[in-house]
């Protein structure tokens, strides 16, 4: 395969697979910021369990974008060595905590779009990339499963609980945009039979979220307005916090090891 | 050392059953099913491992408990490899592996329950009316209720009997 690989393939696949390590990293990160501070133990620990499922499947796909590359660049490397024009996750995952409603409302709306991602990809006309979603997709399917129970839990809920979900959706609503906006690497990668074009992922994901909001009494946003940039490396001042914390000691110590 | 014989890949396969899971030491490695297979490379012992999950911090333990009894068994030239596909699955945990899971208050997976990211009867899960049926390891009443779609492992979930009202975890199906 590598033989017939061009040039502008490895750059256009490279680009894919950062973007899909990258949002698990940023999402796992931000998701381990709750550790040891949720509001209930269990949620402590499903969190918990979630950012390790994420960053594991980062270690995937960015040691894949490093093989594809063919720079010697590790995984760790691109975690702990990029600044944030570097990065090219969607803007929706590298927004603040907030309250659990706001996480969990940003989680749900990124699980169905990463449960849809994978199932195309596990017919990728990569076996490196079908086998990473292979893995990947399973666990995902738990998070779905989770974060949309307990959207109709807390949205059709209390007042408050109902209020929290609304006002988290509504913030979160004009982040999601960004998943279906296809460029020129997504089109790279979709002609090669890699990946689905994002724009192909809407229908589904609109009607899943359609439907789960539903049950949850929740009111759809109905503009279509949406921020974007993330997948081209311009993001929210908030990244560079994240970035900060988890990259402080590869940088004030380069190449530490425990 | 050249004239010593290599041995069996079942030699190996049986040193591999004494390694224990370090998260859930009753059962062996080989009960858990993730050695995928063992063989020679011209003379180098090839072991290949499938990751349960992505993230397990158990992974990393595995591999060095992996070498650390081919090292005991006096092995020096070997290598591990990683085998992401098929991607591992609570089916490939074995009979007598079930069983030490139970004894040792975990209940074991119910094949062919794992997630599936459909959102279809969900209502009928959250109502309690699924028809997953997860027994207590103490007690083996079936009334029992899902605390918490994680446990305190990856591959866990907690769940609560409804009848001794112990608390234990679910080994979830994936």
């Amino acid at each position: 395969m590598a033989e017939t690989e061009t040039a502008v393939d490895r750059a256009a696949l490279t680009e894919f697979l950062l973007r899909m390590g990258d949002n698990s990293l940023i999402l796992g990160h931000r998701l381990s910021e709750w550790c040891g501070k949720s509001p209930v133990l269990e949620e402590d620990i499903a969190l918990a369990n979630l950012a390790l499922d994420l960053i594991g499947q980062t270690q995937m796909w960015l040691g894949l974008a490093g093989e594809v590359e063919g720079k010697g660049r590790s995984a760790d490397d691109f975690a702990y060595l990029r600044d944030a024009s570097g990065f090219r996750n969607l803007l929706l995952v590298e927004r603040p905590n907030g309250d659990f409603g706001q996480t969990l409302m940003r989680q749900f709306l990124f699980d169905v779009w990463h449960h849809e991602m994978l199932s195309r990809l596990v017919r990728s006309s990569d076996a490196r990339v079908a086998e990473i979603a292979g893995k990947a997709i399973k666990e995902v399917a738990y998070h779905l499963e989770r974060s949309a129970d307990l959207v109709v839990r807390l949205g059709d809920g209390t007042a408050e609980s109902h209020r929290r979900m609304q006002d988290a959706l509504d913030d979160c609503w004009p982040y999601t945009g960004e998943m279906f906006v296809a460029d020129d690497h997504d089109r790279a990668v979709a002609a090669a039979g890699i990946a689905p074009d994002p724009s192909d992922l809407k229908d589904t994901w609109e009607a899943t979220v359609t439907e789960v909001l539903r049950q949850a009494t929740l009111h759809k946003p109905e503009h279509g307005y949406a921020q974007k940039g993330g997948k081209r490396g311009i993001h929210t001042e908030h990244l560079g916090f994240i970035l900060a914390e988890m990259q402080f000691l590869q940088r004030a110590y380069p190449g530490a090891t425990w | 050392m050249s004239t010593t014989t290599l041995p069996s890949t079942d030699e190996v396969w049986r040193w591999l059953g004494e390694v224990p899971d370090p998260e859930i030491p009753v059962i062996s490695l080989t009960e858990l099913g993730i050695i995928r297979d063992v063989g020679y490379d011209d003379g180098t012992l090839v072991v290949t491992v499938t990751p349960t999950y992505s993230g397990c911090p158990a992974t990393s333990v595995i591999n060095f408990e992996i070498e650390a009894k081919l090292r005991e068994k006096g092995l020096q030239d070997f290598r591990l490899e990683r085998q992401l596909s098929p991607a591992w699955t609570t089916d490939w945990i074995s009979r007598e592996g079930r069983e030490k899971l139970r004894g040792y208050g975990i209940a074991p997976p119910v094949d062919g329950t794992s997630a599936d990211g459909r959102l279809a009867g969900r209502i009928g899960k959250l109502a309690g009316t699924s028809n997953l049926v997860i027994e207590c390891p103490r007690c083996g009443a079936t009334d029992t209720r899902k605390v918490s779609q994680f446990g305190s492992t990856p591959c866990k979930s907690s769940y609560q009997c409804n009848i001794c009202l112990e608390p234990f975890d679910y080994f979830k199906c994936i």
